[in-house]
């Protein structure tokens, strides 16, 4: 049976040493498929202009396109590459949230992301996202220091 | 850009310090609003003349029962679907896929960024100080009703909206006029798509623009004390041109975060009011039903109470114009029904709570002044209104009742005056453009023609008086719903369709809940 791994990517080099954690991971198993998934951060609950509705359809195709010629593909490219079995996806959401999603729909076993150290105001008093993935999903979750 | 404002800031400044030029910069108000009410004389006559015999403006009438045909034709969705219009505006059907495109809460922000404002606050108080506590029961009424005429106008919208290849949407009543009419095989839409938008293009000159501009005006000299209201006009002018000409997408963006914190203080500091003065909410009520069928003494008695309050609440929440219908197109969902259904609620937050938070306050802080020996309101010398305590009338009888509460409260009520102005008059610049585009073509510098004419007249609004720039403001927004009425009569049934089969499969569990 083929386990799933969850890679969390967020276009920087912490991105990279998750990826490095995972394949470790997945050289260790018999079966192994990688997913790269790519968080948008975004809220169903913003306010916008009615110029920047109107456009928001295209705007998203650019921003799903950007991210996955960016950041997705040459990961998942790179990955096959090296012999592993990988697939990427591009979502929209808030991250924590999605990247649970994204595992429990695929059926994965453990989601991996490396930790980004945020400074800001928000993420003292939110926490930040790696910290709400750990506090609230469903599968186990390795953060990569 | 920065220098631009800089300068005309300055100038105005200097302009101010000199009193020669101060005195002929009045003279020049005086001009600009003299040669506007002989202009827009006319048009306005025409569109409040009354039933012949009556005082009631047959336009109120118009929306009045279109909202009634509405509520029993769709069997009174406003309250079947209320909670089913919650759900939708908190993401409850939204499919996860659909992440990262506008959502029904985004649509209902905007269209709502574009009516609250002024209207709740000054329009309010015009109908209060005019039509007496009574008009509020009425501004209510017609807040309820008016929810089926939205939802019959922002369902068309979104179904006959432009979805053009490069991944934008432009939609709103020009488009379902012109397709829906050829769908049903109907004359003339096209001609009344052109009316509309002519009258569209004049209402954003008008309420979405003029109206604000003057209020604000009216905000900040009361503040400042008294001075040319074109300086005020030019300073906005330039802002808003730096925005919707100049791309500069940082003031607009600041301004949709503050708006609906502006909203939230506002409808905060109402309650706290009348929290405080729990001991006379009866008896506001108390006045709000007694006016609505006895008048208390006002001018027109119980249907200048009802016209007041009917007048105020469209203006304020533009149910039966059309100009939320452009506003709501811009959502992205399989079934244009369920964008029907929240902007319905928009109506409800606007006139039921809004518009009846304000007119609690300034009943309640009793800025009316009554007779005490008859128990009706007095008249002021004019005898067109209800005296007031300071003889304030618009924004500045909002701004005193809320400052009898709270001292500093009239400086927060300029700034939120202000932001709300400035925001309407982004939300009405698009859809002005819309109208504008449709009538001649997409392309810069059409669109930059019309933004141009958009921004002077920010400048005409804010130097005329109130009396012809609110008489214009409300003739041209209800010119937009006489033709919008008229084509939604005709297309009422393409929404039954949508509602029923929408209904028959919610019933049957095929429309059901996402999990998120």
């Amino acid at each position: 049976m083929t386990v799933k791994i969850v890679i969390g990517l967020d276009g920087t080099e912490t991105g990279d040493r998750a990826i490095a954690f995972a394949k470790d991971q997945a050289t260790r198993l018999d079966a192994c498929e990688l997913l790269c998934a790519y968080v948008i951060e975004w809220s169903p609950f913003t306010f916008q202009t009615p110029e920047e509705n109107a456009t928001r359809h295209k705007r998203r195709e650019e921003e799903i396109a950007t991210a996955t010629d960016r950041v997705v593909d040459p990961a998942v490219n790179a990955l096959k590459e090296a012999g592993f079995n990988a697939s990427g996806v591009v979502r929209h959401g808030d991250v924590a949230e999605t990247l649970n999603k994204i595992a429990v729909d695929s059926g994965a076993v453990q989601i991996v992301v490396a930790r980004a150290s945020g400074h800001g105001f928000t993420n003292r008093v939110f926490g930040s996202s790696t910290q709400n993935l750990v506090m609230h999903a469903d599968v186990p979750v390795t953060v990569v220091k | 850009m920065r220098t631009i404002k800089t300068l005309g800031l300055a100038g105005a400044t200097a302009l101010l310090a000199n009193p020669a030029i101060a005195q002929e910069a009045a003279g020049l108000d005086d001009r600009i609003n003299q040669a506007f009410a002989d202009f827009t004389g006319p048009f306005v006559s025409f569109i409040f003349a009354p039933f012949p015999g009556t005082g009631f403006p047959w336009i109120v009438g118009w929306l009045v029962v279109a909202a009634t045909v509405f509520t029993l034709y769709f069997a009174f969705v406003q309250l079947r679907f209320f909670s089913h219009a919650i759900s939708l505006v908190k993401g409850d059907y939204s499919d996860p896929n659909d992440a990262g495109e506008v959502s029904h809460f985004q649509a209902l922000a905007t269209a709502l960024s574009g009516t609250v404002g002024l209207g709740n606050i000054a329009g309010v108080a015009v109908a209060v100080g005019i039509g007496g506590p009574g008009a509020t029961f009425w501004m209510i009424v017609a807040g309820l009703l008016g929810m089926a005429s939205k939802f019959t106008e922002c369902t068309l919208g979104v179904k006959y909206r432009n979805e053009y290849e490069d991944g934008t949407v432009s939609g709103g009543p020009m488009y379902y006029m012109s397709k829906g009419f050829d769908e049903l095989g109907l004359p003339g839409g096209k001609i009344l798509a052109v009316l509309f938008s002519i009258f569209c293009i004049l209402g954003a000159l008008g309420g979405g623009n003029m109206f604000q501009a003057n209020q604000a005006h009216q905000q900040i000299a009361g503040i400042t004390g008294d001075y040319p209201g074109w300086i005020t006009g030019i300073v906005f002018a330039i802002i808003v041109f730096l925005v919707i000409v100049g791309g500069l997408k940082s003031i607009a963006r600041v301004t949709e975060k503050v708006v609906p914190f502006m909203g939230v203080m506002y409808v905060a500091a109402a309650l706290v009011i009348i929290i405080m003065n729990a001991d006379q909410i009866g008896w506001a009520f108390g006045q709000i039903f007694a006016g609505a069928f006895t008048g208390l003494g006002v001018a027109g008695g119980m249907v200048g109470a009802l016209i007041q309050g009917f007048r105020r609440a469209a203006f304020s929440n533009e149910a039966g114009v059309g100009s939320a219908a452009i506003a709501h197109s811009a959502v992205r969902t399989k079934e244009p029904i369920t964008e029907g259904f929240v902007s319905l609620l928009e109506p409800f937050i606007d006139t039921v709570v809004i518009c009846t938070m304000t007119a609690l306050v300034i009943i309640i802080t009793q800025q009316l002044i009554v007779d005490p020996e008859t128990g009706n309101y007095m008249l002021n010398e004019a005898g067109n209104a209800i005296a007031t305590v300071d003889g304030n009338s618009g924004v500045s009888l909002t701004s005193a009742a809320f400052g009898s509460a709270f001292s500093w409260f009239p400086y927060l009520l300029a700034i939120a005056v202000v932001l709300f102005a400035f925001s309407t008059m982004i939300s009405w610049s698009y859809y002005g453009l819309k109208a504008w585009t449709y009538l001649f073509g997409e392309g810069h510098t059409k669109e930059l023609i019309f933004k141009v004419i958009f921004c002077i007249f920010v400048v005409i609004g804010a130097a005329a008086n109130l009396g012809p720039v609110i008489d214009f403001s409300d003739a041209a927004i209800f010119a937009m719903a006489v033709v919008n009425v008229f084509a939604l009569y005709f297309l009422m049934k393409k929404v039954r369709e949508e509602l029923e089969s929408y209904s028959s499969r919610l019933k049957s569990g095929e429309i059901r809940k996402f999990e998120h």
